[in-house]
């Protein structure tokens, strides 16, 4: 593929303290694709994407979004860049001193100048994509139950209408019904905005539904890049394993250090 | 040899802990301070923190003023009455309350209250990820939840600490009328010509400093807490203690500042 992918990243590192969790990663993401990143627990994935999005400062390497590499940007760069990228947290990450209504319109608050009443009236019509009711809006978060709160974090994701959409887990302690309503949003709203996406995930049932793509992380480093729709018979003995959770394989667990 | 340098090595290992520790608040407070004067201004903010530290300590802080300046109209008219200088009590619990007791006190309540929620709020912010999520949606977090909190507790304390001075004189008053059968005019009048505006002034000087002191370590301990609900925990605790112990060492570099001959 000659085109310049949307991000594109060499040689990223991390180290804390005397364990190395990146270890020189390696991994385009092309324009309007959907990359899936599977790996064990403490493979690094969370970090990967904390590094992307500018939450922690590797050590080395690279990260290039539309060619510009944003680890020597200004910050008022950086900051740019950043406005042009959704998250939705593992958790949620609800601001739960705020109501749904504003959770969902914060970015739009804080980046577009618009009126506290034109942002409630914005955030409806995106709670109302999202599959929620308006009146949603003047709840609190913890008045809601986990798949809604899922929902309004995704709704705070795409409210701005991000170019890059990234996911911590986005169905991690959802029943399965909820997990597949989860990602059928997520693809709808990936699709519909035409956003680069990545998402990390454990779960292969919703990283096939999610991912175009799919890379694995093991040891700091990626070891497979593919379609999504062969994680399941990627030929690799690392994947494999991973994807059918086999006990036996050349992934040892650390059960201690 | 190794077993006897044990303790020195120990000391020094705490040493430097806590050197680095003090760095790091100290270069975390002037990011603070820094983001109070540049925009974008987070005023809705500024007005609940404000709120938080203000009004809503105004109660316990009421309370302790005015008990305290009853303790010392009647501690100091027991230690007087033997040299026959109780006409000096009036004096005694304007100096006391104005200088010392109402802002180290009132800095220690709302240390208490403010401070340790403010690292409760903030700690569970940041094991829950919803600091990350700021950072996502294109809000500075020093900006959007420390510098708020800062100036609301540097321009909050002094007006607590001016209400407590009031009422700590009263609660002198009180006793001195009611239970010691002074005269109000000329108690009062003792009062009035005793206080200094100086003492005024550096009440509430030494107020701001505590209140800045109480919000900051509300903030960082908050802020960079890690490990769960175990970990909200400890930055409450090390909030109030913190902050608690600077108001004292700070009350005394303050007062040998501004009264020491």
């Amino acid at each position: 593929m000659s085109a310049q992918p949307k991000i594109r990243i060499r040689g990223l590192t991390k180290q804390f303290g005397d364990k190395r969790v990146l270890d020189g990663i390696d991994l385009d993401v092309p324009t309007a694709t959907s990359m899936v990143v599977i790996g064990g627990s403490g493979s690094g994935k969370s970090v990967l994407v904390k590094c992307i999005l500018g939450i922690i400062e590797p050590d080395d390497g690279s990260i290039e979004i539309d060619g510009k590499d944003v680890l020597k940007l200004e910050p008022a760069a950086q900051e740019a860049v950043r406005g042009e990228i959704g998250m939705l947290f593992q958790n949620g990450a609800l601001f739960d001193s705020l109501p749904v209504w504003e959770n969902v319109a914060f970015g739009l608050l804080a980046r577009h100048s618009v009126t506290r009443e034109q942002a409630r009236a914005r955030a409806g019509e995106i709670l109302t994509e999202v599959g929620l009711a308006p009146s949603v809006g003047d709840l609190y978060p913890a008045e809601l139950s986990g798949g809604m709160q899922k929902r309004v974090g995704l709704a705070r994701a795409i409210a701005a209408k991000p170019a890059m959409l990234f996911f911590d887990e986005p169905t991690t302690g959802l029943d399965p019904i909820m997990g597949a309503v989860i990602d059928g949003l997520i693809t709808q709203c990936v699709k519909g905005l035409g956003s680069t996406a990545i998402a990390i995930t454990h779960d292969m049932a919703s990283a096939r539904r999610i991912g175009d793509q799919a890379a694995m992380l093991y040891k700091g480093r990626i070891v497979w890049q593919g379609e999504a729709q062969h994680l399941m018979d990627s030929g690799n003995e690392l994947v494999d394993q991973f994807t059918h959770g086999r006990r036996e394989g050349p992934i040892q667990m650390e059960l201690r250090r | 040899m190794t077993d006897l340098l044990a303790p020195v090595a120990l000391t020094g290992r705490g040493f430097l802990v806590a050197l680095g520790m003090a760095g790091s608040i100290a270069i975390f407070g002037a990011r603070g301070i820094s983001h109070i004067f540049r925009p974008p201004f987070y005023v809705r903010l500024f007005v609940r923190s404000f709120v938080e530290f203000a009004y809503f300590s105004l109660p316990v802080v009421a309370m302790t003023a005015i008990f305290s300046g009853m303790v010392i109209a009647l501690q100091s008219y027991a230690g007087f009455a033997k040299y026959g200088a109780t006409s000096a009590i009036a004096n005694i619990v304007v100096v006391s309350v104005v200088r010392e007791l109402a802002p180290v006190l009132a800095g220690l309540m709302v240390a208490g209250r403010v401070g340790a929620a403010m690292a409760a709020e903030l700690g569970t912010m940041r094991v829950t990820d919803q600091i990350d999520a700021l950072t996502t949606l294109s809000t500075n977090p020093m900006k959007y939840l420390v510098a708020p909190r800062l100036l609301a507790g540097t321009l909050a304390l002094p007006l607590l600490v001016l209400v407590a001075d009031i009422l700590g004189v009263m609660g002198g008053w009180l006793v001195g009328t009611a239970k010691l059968g002074f005269n109000s005019h000329i108690y009062l009048q003792n009062t009035f010509d005793f206080l200094q505006s100086m003492d005024v002034v550096v009440s509430v000087a030494k107020a701001a400093v505590f209140g800045f002191l109480v919000a900051l370590m509300g903030c960082y301990h908050g802020y960079n807490s890690r490990g769960g609900a175990v970990g909200v925990g400890a930055a409450t605790t090390n909030a109030v203690v913190s902050a608690s112990i600077l108001i004292l060492a700070f009350d005394y570099v303050l007062t040998e500042l501004f009264f020491a001959r």
